[in-house]
């Protein structure tokens, strides 16, 4: 039995078991991806990352993982004794591993919000990044929805300290597919910091389709944080989408440092007027990494801004890819969206494809946009060189330097130093 | 301390240093001067090893060792210094952090010790008000949006840090004001010592009214056509590269 047949099986059987109040949007998400199928090539958003590949092997499905070991913890970032702590363990929430630590916020079983206070966000809201993102694999992730999580941030609360999420697959006893999914909300005039970041225990092909839906209400603040160095053997479909219902600001910055194949989906849909969005990204990618950044601005309400800044240095044999769509739409006047990404090619045999994409309908608009692709500056090289600097701390100085106003935008401290670490180490400083 | 026999050298299969002697000794300042085009910045780029030039015959000597078998870094840590014409540009990259690198790698080259943090301080502010910079411009990124009197001021301070034993001045007057050159050659001044020598490359006599030379040598078209004291330059000054010329057709 092919392995995509093994997954829809597996889902199936899995609505039928499970009749709570997530089973409709499992149903139809299951119907989707059976008509949409995985993304082939040929589908224009995936054209340079090639997904179905990773379908081709069988993996494990359905272990139970509730009593988790403490193997996980070798991936905790740096100030985990104060941090709120959400721990996934091959895609389904682990409450025995994960600490929540901040008054108000909450942290539920998706299928227990669904049923309580939060039923009428949940209903709302669930599901939403399907209609952006139309294609199978998106809709792969809403047809399990086992171990989901709802995490809530109280009105006008601002939440201390960051919110670690720790997507881990476990592959001890063989490949594993995981499908960790959340819904966030951040209500009227609260704040919080979200963290995601990545890790794989054992020797084995990891495969993770993730989606988290953020939904940012009237005056809140988000700054949101994915920091990607897992292995050569773990791949990623990770897509955040965020929507902006009310004025309020979005911070997001997206680190991609390792993984076999890694695809970002991050989109901005900004539904009120006076939304701020910001998204910026790094990765540095060497040796046969594949990661693709595709980003969507979607601009509803006039006097919005966003910028989207997105840098690459890219070795070996790895590959970039950058798509950054804006849309404006017809009542979005007086609007300012400001894209730009920059790449540096340290190898013959890296490649990158960079595309912006704007669709614009409004006519009062600011709308810029610039890509780039370079070499490591040989002036520059040659200077540091005359002053003493050997030619190999001489590219990691560049590079540093290259980097470094992407990491700058990391505003949560241990994280800054944390990530400026694992790449000062890359570069060999 | 140096010493140059017969270079030729050029780029792109066009020859454009056409055998240069020149000898420079401890303590010693010389000049080069000459019209435009006449190979000045091509001698500079090819002492300090800038690899787009191709040096295709003779020698240079520094300090007992074959200059042009070594790496840039590695001059730099034998003790030459070349401050650019045109320094980079370096957006990210703090003076600061850069010549925290760059000292320590120099250090390592002479087999000394790294300094720590606290003795990179101490040696930046000795240097810092040696050659009056203010810090601010230390911590901003390299270069980036300085002025032009503000990056040769810059190339003065790491020149300073660095302590060469020969500093290739590069047109450091090019394109300053005359209170910039007076400070910039201030600072130069200010670290000059019996040991050191240092050579100044200018197309005008005037940076050399604030960095007097011993000996100043008149370049042109890739040869070294003319050799004396101070006065030479002044005599340039008053007459012009025309001379040349006229002189190169007698000869
Ligand atoms: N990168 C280069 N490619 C081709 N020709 C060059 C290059 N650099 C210098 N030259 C040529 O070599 C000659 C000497 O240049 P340069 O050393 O800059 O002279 P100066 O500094 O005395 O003005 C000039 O004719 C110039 O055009």
């Amino acid at each position: 039995m092919s392995t995509i047949t093994t997954i829809k099986d597996k889902a199936q059987q899995l609505g039928a078991a499970t009749q709570d109040a997530l089973q409709p949007v499992r149903a139809a998400a299951l119907a989707a991806f059976d008509q949409l199928g995985v993304p082939a090539v040929k589908h224009e958003e995936w054209k340079y990352t090639r997904i179905s590949q990773l379908f081709n092997q069988p993996y494990q499905l359905g272990v139970d993982h509730s009593n988790a070991d403490a193997a996980w913890q070798a991936f905790r970032l740096p100030e985990y004794e104060t941090a709120n702590e959400l721990v996934f363990i091959n895609g389904v929430y682990n409450a025995a591993a994960s600490t929540v630590r901040s008054a108000g916020l909450v942290v539920l079983p998706l299928e227990e919000a669904a049923k309580g206070e939060y039923a009428q966000i949940v209903s709302k809201h669930l599901g939403h990044s399907g209609k952006y993102l139309k294609d199978g694999i998106n809709a792969l992730n809403a047809s399990f929805l086992v171990g989901a999580v709802f995490i809530g941030v109280n009105r006008s609360t601002e939440i201390e300290h960051p919110v670690y999420i720790y997507n881990i697959t476990d592959g001890r006893a063989g490949n594993v597919f995981a499908q960790p999914r959340t819904l966030v909300h951040v209500a009227a005039n609260a704040g919080v910091v979200l963290v995601e970041t990545y890790g794989s225990i054992g020797v084995a092909d990891h495969f993770t389709n993730q989606v988290m839906e953020v939904v940012v209400e009237q005056d809140a603040r988000v700054e949101y944080y994915k920091v990607q160095n897992d292995s050569n053997r773990s791949s990623l479909v990770s897509t955040t989408h965020f929507r902006q219902v009310g004025k309020s600001y979005v911070h997001a910055v997206t680190i991609s440092l390792n993984g076999a194949m890694v695809r970002n989906n991050l989109n901005m849909v900004m539904e009120a007027e006076h939304c701020d969005s910001n998204m910026f990204g790094l990765y540095f990618t060497s040796d046969s990494c594949h990661v693709d950044n595709h980003t969507i601005v979607d601009n509803a309400k006039p006097h919005c801004l966003s910028n989207e800044y997105y840098k690459g240095i890219l070795d070996g044999s790895s590959t970039g890819v950058f798509n950054g769509k804006i849309f404006v739409q017809q009542d979005a006047q007086k609007i300012n969206a400001f894209q730009s990404n920059k790449n540096i090619l340290l190898s013959d045999n890296a490649n990158v494809y960079t595309k912006p994409q704007l669709e614009i309908f409004a006519d009062d608009v600011k709308c810029s946009h610039g890509c780039t692709v370079g070499r490591l500056d040989e002036e520059g090289l040659f200077y540091l060189r005359s002053r003493g600097v050997t030619e190999a701390s001489a590219k990691s100085l560049l590079l540093h330097a290259f980097a470094v106003d992407i990491l700058d935008q990391i505003r949560h401290d241990a994280l800054r130093f944390y990530v400026d670490q694992l790449i000062s180490e890359r570069l060999g400083a | 301390m140096l010493q140059i026999k017969d270079l030729h050298a050029g780029i792109e299969g066009k020859e454009i240093l056409k055998g240069i002697n020149l000898t420079i000794r401890p303590g010693e300042v010389h000049a080069i001067m000459g019209p435009n085009g006449s190979g000045k910045s091509t001698l500079a780029s090819v002492l300090a090893g800038r690899e787009d030039y191709e040096v295709t015959g003779g020698s240079v000597e520094f300090l007992g060792k074959d200059l042009l078998e070594l790496a840039p870094e590695a001059r730099a840590g034998e003790g030459l210094f070349l401050a650019f014409q045109y320094p980079v540009e370096i957006p990210g990259l703090s003076t600061i952090n850069f010549m925290k690198t760059a000292v320590n790698e120099v250090r390592k080259y002479r087999g000394q010790e790294a300094l720590d943090a606290a003795e990179f301080l101490k040696l930046m502010k000795e240097k810092m008000s040696l050659v009056n910079i203010d810090k601010n411009l230390l911590t901003r990124s390299l270069n980036e949006g300085f002025s032009g009197g503000e990056k040769k001021r810059n190339e003065v301070f790491q020149m300073a840090m660095l302590e060469p034993k020969l500093a290739i001045l590069d047109e450091t007057d090019s394109g300053l004001d005359i209170d910039a050159i007076r400070i910039a050659a201030a600072g130069v001044n200010a670290i000059r010592s019996k040991e050191n020598a240092t050579l100044v490359i200018t197309h005008y006599q005037r940076l050399l009214d604030y960095i007097v030379p011993d000996f100043v040598h008149v370049l042109y078209n890739g040869r070294i056509v003319k050799s004396g004291g101070k006065e030479l330059a002044l005599e340039l000054e008053e007459t012009g590269y025309s001379f040349l010329k006229n002189e190169m057709n007698i000869a």
